[in-house]
């Protein structure tokens, strides 16, 4: 958290010696605090306050990268508890665990399964997020071969190992500028795990049986020279590991506490199927940067990927869908033609009753700047005018023969000037897009 | 002080409680009652406060078959959902309901137009059916609910079902009914926490107790609103442990309603190529729309598959203990 100008001021040798260019100690605290010094213009001012004032511009929780390229995963950095309160920001990256006891075909299969894990949805690409190698040989050998064959997938990596000599040869091997995450420091092995992170700079999750002790750990790993950290809250089941992932936030959001500035993660290892997908969907929701699961089905990381799109969805801004054209289902030149607003949770209300319906449909979107059909309305952002510029676009002429549209109940008091300005035959439609499917089935009788 | 202790928050309120039902001792015939709420913390953090009741799992009943369910759910009802007392019957003794969510949809003026005497009979054969506590929900056509919703309420007193819906612009009917026949009322506001408030306000000015009212501030399912419902109930939460009385009170979530209605549990494997089994992803799109919103502060999910239902009881236990 930033620091006010009288904190920082107490912190300054309060001379007003001008050495750093400003009249006064006062005056530089202030413009320390807007960011327009650098500390470094003051010539005198003590270690202690140096450090005290770095920690507070440093940000509370620390961005992490995993990976390199236009794939590279960026966890942490957030700001808020609540996504209400401002935003979160990045989203949890979802990683597919990999044994390496997979050889030759399974392996080569089970990469490519989670290759496919790619998804295009609300116009947004989504897809699992890291691919992790897990050395449940326990052989170096095994695990190599199994990190090299995982490379090619071009997803960030992870090093599941809990021995330094089986992370150290996979480095070796190649992906260390990759910048894989190295899975994990624990009370055991973290020196030298600390070693790798530091010597190739790489990522370092660090483990602990609580909090507590995943904090001490991450303080000495930092000693020891790794920086970008991942703290494991898979301390436990389900509500306590949910527990520490809402602690360790708060306590870097609100309390400063030390050791617990760095994004967290969980690997979740339910064996039953629906009980570690609620759990990843808990984490993803709660905080966690990096969700791990043996999960690997489609329909099971989707769900996962549209809560992080979801809790990360920017709450300042109206979330919004181009204004065009859409058709769903096998539309021809003489399926309807519906008219709503570019507001995501409208369009997509409406596109998926219009789905429901089975009556095959094209669904003309307003831009109304990102506000629904009755605030849209009520502040002239949904006019008659921008109907008539619709009807009349290519997009429409190019899609239906027929010149008939129904607009939503809402804003029926439109029918008259409309019907007026286009000579199109004006459908008043249901209030509610839930009315849609029973209105297509009954009152649409065609074009 | 361990950093659990460090991280503990000062909240000043809790989520008001309800109870649903009446046993023998309430003049009911239930057998076993639900309560709700009592949360002294955000959801499910024994380090921050006392979650004293579990979040309930309703399943929902229809008083006639629907029509468009998607096959993996019609499915795994199978006939069920030709009698509203057999469905009821089953959800509670087979697949573990806490409460049933009855649903008179055919008394909507453009379905059925099902009179308010038959829609009664049917609460009265459902209550008789199950020993759990039951949710009544009228078909959102507010003139026809409130001619329906009280004859029903009458039918039921004594038993303290949850009623719903009241709104902003409809409430002093169904309040009426309710308050006289001893039952608890759901407040409907559509996401937002003024208006959610506001309901409030004007059924409890009716002389209708704060400890009968549920709040349901519509849901969005998975992908399609969900952060807008689940912003809503971290604020609502927030509002209640810092001492608002008036939004302290338990929130209802339809989410089998909603995620069966989703491109995603609804579409074929050859209309999203690649996006996973159809018969497993609208179970699935149900289970974690619940997940979600269990984190955000339900306490009532309204949920349709019995997989679903298993799965999130399951879960509610693992965070409760």
């Amino acid at each position: 958290m930033a620091l006010k100008a009288l904190d920082i001021f107490k912190l300054l040798p309060k001379t007003n010696c001008k050495k750093c260019g400003t009249p006064t100690c006062l005056a530089f605290a202030m413009k320390l605090a807007q960011k327009q010094a650098k500390l470094d213009d003051c010539p005198d001012v003590s270690a202690e306050a140096k450090a005290l004032l770095a920690g507070a511009a440093a940000p509370p929780i620390r961005l992490v990268t995993v990976g390199t390229g236009d794939r590279k995963l960026e966890i942490g950095n957030e700001t808020v508890m609540f996504r209400h309160d401002e935003s979160f920001y990045h989203q949890a990256g979802i990683g597919v665990i990999v044994p390496d006891t997979l050889t030759g075909q399974e392996l080569t299969e089970r990469l490519a399964q989670v290759k496919a894990l790619a998804f295009v949805r609300v116009g947004t690409r989504i897809g699992a997020g890291l691919v992790a190698v897990e050395n449940a040989s326990g052989r170096a050998d095994t695990f190599v071969t199994a990190v090299q064959a995982a490379r090619k997938v071009g997803l960030p990596l992870v090093l599941m190992a809990a021995d330094a000599a089986v992370v150290k040869a996979a480095l070796a091997a190649g992906c260390a500028a990759e910048r894989p995450l190295i899975y994990a420091a624990s009370e055991g092995n973290w020196e030298g795990m600390a070693q790798l992170a530091k010597e190739h700079n790489c990522p370092l999750a660090v483990t602990g049986a609580d909090l507590d002790a995943v904090a001490a750990l991450a303080r000495k790993v930092r000693q020891a020279g790794a920086e970008e950290l991942i703290l494991d809250l898979g301390v436990g089941s389900l509500a306590r590991n949910l527990e520490a992932l809402t602690a360790a936030r708060r306590l870097a959001l609100k309390r400063k506490a030390d050791g617990v500035g760095y994004p967290s993660m969980v690997c979740c290892r339910d064996a039953d199927p629906a009980q570690n997908l609620i759990a990843c969907c808990s984490y993803a929701a709660k905080y966690a940067g990096i969700v791990l699961t043996p999960l690997r089905a489609p329909e099971q990381i989707l769900p996962m990927l549209t809560i992080g799109q979801n809790i990360y969805a920017d709450p300042r801004k109206p979330i919004q869908v181009e204004a065009k054209v859409y058709s769903v289902g096998a539309v021809t030149p003489q399926s309807p033609l519906l008219v709503t607003t570019n507001f995501s949770l409208t369009y997509y209300t409406v596109e998926s009753e219009v789905e429901a319906s089975r009556v095959p449909a094209y669904i003309g979107v307003l831009d109304t700047e990102g506000t629904s059909v009755l605030t849209a309305f009520a502040s002239d952002k949904l006019t008659a005018e921008k109907v008539v510029t619709l009807l009349r676009s290519e997009a429409v002429t190019k899609a239906v023969s027929h010149q008939k549209v129904i607009i939503p109940g809402y804003i029926a008091a439109m029918s008259g000037e409309l019907l007026e300005a286009s000579g199109w035959e004006i459908m008043v439609g249901p209030r509610e897009a839930s009315g849609i499917p029973k209105y297509l089935k009954t009152v649409w009788q065609g074009a | 002080m361990t950093l659990m202790e460090t991280a503990k928050e000062k909240w000043s309120g809790a989520v008001g409680t309800v109870v649903l039902g009446a046993d023998a001792a309430a003049g009911g015939t239930r057998k076993s009652v639900v309560t709700l709420g009592g949360a002294s913390t955000l959801p499910f953090l024994k380090f921050d406060g006392q979650t004293p009741h579990r979040p309930a799992v309703a399943m929902e009943v229809w008083d006639s078959a629907p029509e468009d369910w998607p096959a993996p759910l019609a499915t795994a009802l199978g006939d069920l959902v030709k009698s509203p007392v057999e469905w009821a019957r089953t959800c509670v003794e087979k697949f573990g309901a806490d409460l049933i969510c009855l649903r008179l949809t055919s008394t909507h003026p453009d379905l059925a137009n099902t009179s308010p005497q038959k829609a009664a009979e049917t609460v009265k054969a459902v209550l008789k059916a199950i020993s759990v506590p039951l949710i009544v929900w009228g078909c959102d056509q507010p003139d026809k609910d409130n001619q329906v919703l009280p004859v029903c309420s009458q039918a039921a007193a004594g038993e303290r079902c949850l009623f719903g819906t009241v709104t902003e612009d409809n409430y002093k009917t169904l309040a009426v009914s309710c308050l006289a026949d001893g039952h608890c009322l759901i407040g409907l506001s559509p996401i937002d926490i003024n208006i959610a408030k506001q309901v409030n306000v004007l059924v409890t000015e009716m002389g209708f107790p704060l400890d009968r009212l549920v709040m349901y501030q519509t849901t969005g399912a998975l992908g399609y609103g969900l952060e807008y419902t689940y912003s809503i109930q971290e604020r609502g939460r927030l509002a209640a442990l810092g001492g608002d009385r008036l939004m302290a009170v338990p929130v209802i979530c339809m989410v089998g309603q909603e995620a069966w209605r989703t491109r995603e549990a609804r579409a074929t494997e050859e209309e999203l190529p690649g996006w996973g089994s159809e018969k497993e992803r609208g179970l699935n799109w149900e289970i974690a729309t619940a997940a979600a919103l269990l984190q955000a502060g339900s306490d009532i999910l309204v949920l349709r598959h019995p997989a679903a239902v298993a799965a999130i009881k399951t879960s509610i236990g693992q965070l409760m203990s």
